[in-house]
């Protein structure tokens, strides 16, 4: 038996953690842009007249969704894996070079894959099934590039000296599993090429029609929220707060409820997408009850993170790093609460289709996902590259700034949708429709104003984030990995 | 268990994906045994109509654009009868869109223009004032894809049995056809055909001319299908 510590070797969560960085700088950049486009359609011609095709709303909208959803927290959920997976399991990545090898294979296909998104978006080559844009050779790209994460997975599982799987690697595995289930199934296409012998190469048509199509799509866009919004970020939460609090998980027994109530519960509630379509009513039914029934697992996760704080809270104040995770763990809880009111039918049919939803969305991504992925990150830095984080004011600032961007966000997309929703529906005393489409769009002028001021203030910290973390890389003070197993290394 | 399944990542892999595709089976598979049959007077598209459509999924019009009409007063009021499900039975992709930036569509053909949509493509803000959809100018010069609509024919045609070239049921009593050319050049001759008829009710002079000389730029196609949507 060895005693000294394992020296770990981080060379791929390296690559990731700054795979994520650029890739969140650049996906809320392009939001950013997308949210002043709707306050003034001026901004749509960014780039002169002769580019507007490709800065326009449509062909950025996308990009945006996919550039944070598969690049921002897909990198953050590998630059996690990379290191979380070698400390939980008691085993470094240098011991295989099985391993090093795929490891490295999948981030040089990732890259690939980002080049030919970001063309084939731009270029309008697209399915259009939302989060799911691309066409059959990417697909199977990617395809590629998550099985080659299950090897990672499962490889490392398989070399551990740890015998049982801490809670966070429970949340991984489920994350492989979830997204390969929705993804294959969702994007089952014909190319249309190889049947007719005619057109474009790399054109497809689905497998489903219409309403089976639907149906399938939010089978997969809801739950691709599940395993790469929820799944992953849990896995996150359950290891660097008690890391970097130095308590222990509140409760075990807690934590398998939450996590196979979770496994359970989520892929159920997809249908509340549809509510009021033309599937089965059945199933409407299902998806809206389901998701009533999901507050119970996430506010299990959440509880048992909050409560792991029990008589530490004083670390709030003193280390801005538990302040970042202990709100990304109320805006889960929060987030999780407004998705199942959305989804009970009578909210539903006045927030569908309004900008509640979108501020539904960005309340979890930016208050839950990308604040506990940015902690992340944050603890990582100084065990990675074994220096102290570079200024522990620049990370206080930036969680204010973010801070406020959110609120922002959220409060200004709640107005707009709900104005949006009873505007479209009132009527006047002679039951005429009171309002034309377009007094419903002036009209959010301004709240799409407050939410564009938001976004480019979550986008600063984003900045902040980015600076911090490459001058720790470069030029924060020299510190050894064992004094940092009890102390959470702050700068003054 | 969970202990047992904890150390042993083999099951423990398994019983998380039973846990996770139940669901699924549960709620996707009745719908997919009886897919749906299409309503009275619901068509396939036709070469240029399914080029339009392109058009519209290439520019993402369905991020800001819905294609549901939900079953309440104010959307019957404002955008005609409520979906039904065999209205959608050619659509694949469906695009019922998830976001109202602007009005429905599902209907637009009832009561939109090509006079209309051409000005609206053009300068959006010039034909509803407070408009904040941008201009698709390029849509006028870039042609559009008629190879691609056309291999997709013949897809849905071959491998899900879309009935192109069949009498199909009209709620009139009588039937009509949707033709699906023999080869490329056919179905080239009918989109230009068709694009023809659309460009006699349009003033720009340059897309006339394209027209004329035996080119369809892409305006052309997606109005062909906005039309069609009644």
């Amino acid at each position: 038996m060895e005693n000294r510590p394992l020296e770990y070797d981080y060379t791929i969560a390296k690559l990731w953690m700054f795979m994520t960085i650029v890739l969140g700088i650049v996906g809320m950049l392009i939001g950013v842009i997308l949210a002043w486009e709707l306050a003034f359609p001026s901004v749509n011609l960014i780039a002169g007249e002769g580019l507007a095709e490709f800065t326009n709303f449509s062909r950025l909208r996308p990009l945006h969704t996919d550039a944070v959803i598969f690049g921002f927290t897909v990198s953050g959920i590998m630059a996690t894996w990379f290191y979380v997976g070698q400390r939980v399991l008691k085993v470094s990545m240098a011991e295989s070079k099985f391993l090093m090898v795929t490891a490295k294979l999948q981030f040089a296909l990732y890259l690939l894959a980002v080049v030919a998104i970001v063309g084939s978006l731009l270029l309008g080559i697209t399915t259009s099934k939302e989060y799911a844009e691309f066409e059959w050779p990417i697909d199977i790209l990617i395809v590629v590039i998550w099985v080659l994460f299950g090897i990672q997975i499962f490889g490392l599982i398989g070399i551990r000296r740890e015998k049982s799987l801490y809670i966070s690697v429970w949340y991984y595995i489920a994350t492989f599993l979830g997204i390969a289930m929705l993804y294959l199934f969702n994007n089952m296409e014909v190319p249309t090429a190889l049947v007719s012998g005619a057109g474009a190469w790399y054109h497809s048509v689905s497998m489903y029609a219409g309403t089976n199509d639907a149906l399938v799509q939010w089978w997969y866009g809801h739950n691709a929220v599940a395993f790469g919004f929820t799944v992953p970020i849990v896995a996150m939460i359950y290891y660097f707060l008690p890391k970097e609090s130095g308590q222990a998980v509140y409760s075990y027994k807690l934590s398998l409820l939450a996590f196979w109530g979770l496994m359970f519960v989520y892929l159920w509630a997809g249908g509340h997408h549809l509510l009021f379509s033309t599937v089965p009513d059945w199933m409407q039914t299902m998806g809206s009850v389901f998701s009533v029934v999901l507050i119970l697992p996430s506010w299990g996760s959440a509880i048992n993170m909050l409560l792991t704080m029990k008589g530490e809270w004083n670390q709030v104040a003193t280390n801005p790093l538990i302040k970042f995770m202990v709100l990304a763990s109320t805006f889960y809880m929060f987030s999780t609460l407004e998705g199942p009111i959305q989804a009970i039918k009578s909210v539903n049919a006045l927030a569908h289709f309004t900008d509640w939803i979108v501020g539904h969305v960005h309340d979890g991504v930016l208050g839950w996902v990308s604040f506990m992925i940015i902690a992340a990150l944050l603890h990582m830095a100084p065990r990675v590259y074994k220096r102290e984080i570079y200024s522990k004011s620049l990370m206080n600032t930036q969680f204010w700034i973010q801070t406020l961007g959110v609120v922002l966000y959220f409060t200004s997309m709640w107005i707009a949708g709900i104005t949006q929703g009873m505007m479209w529906r009132a009527h006047d005393e002679f039951g005429n429709l009171a309002y034309s489409f377009i007094d419903t769009v002036t009209v959010l002028h301004p709240y799409y104003t407050i939410r564009a001021v938001g976004g480019t203030l979550y986008f600063l910290g984003m900045f902040m984030w980015a600076w911090n973390m490459y001058k720790t890389a470069t030029a924060g003070r020299r510190v050894e990995e064992s004094e940092l197993q009890s102390a959470s290394p702050m700068a003054a | 268990m969970f202990h047992w399944l904890e150390k042993h990542p083999f099951f423990f892999a398994v019983a998380v994906f039973v846990t996770i595709a139940f669901a699924g089976l549960i709620e996707n598979l009745p719908n997919f045994a009886e897919a749906s049959q299409p309503t009275i007077g619901t068509k396939p598209y036709s070469t240029l109509e399914l080029a339009g459509r392109h058009v519209y999924i290439k520019n993402s019009c369905n991020a800001c654009h819905s294609q549901l009409i939900r079953p309440f007063k104010s959307e019957t009021d404002r955008y005609g009868h409520y979906s039904l499900s065999g209205e959608y039975a050619y659509d694949r992709p469906f695009l019922w869109g998830s976001k109202r930036t602007g009005p429905d569509l599902m209907r637009v053909g009832n009561y939109r223009t090509t006079d209309w949509h051409e000005n609206h493509m053009k300068d959006p803000a010039a034909i509803v004032p407070g408009s904040i959809m941008p201009a698709y100018r390029w849509m006028f010069k870039n042609l559009a894809d008629i190879d691609t609509a056309y291999a997709e024919q013949v897809t849905v045609n071959k491998v899900f049995n879309v009935p192109y070239n069949k009498p199909i049921p009209m709620t009139d009593g009588g039937t009509a056809t949707v033709k699906l050319a023999g080869s490329l050049d056919g179905a080239k001759a009918d989109a230009l055909a068709e694009a023809k008829m659309i460009a006699a009710d349009m003033k720009d002079q340059d897309v006339k001319d394209m027209v004329a000389n035996g080119q369809v730029p892409e305006i052309v196609a997606l109005i062909a299908y906005l039309n069609s949507l009644k």
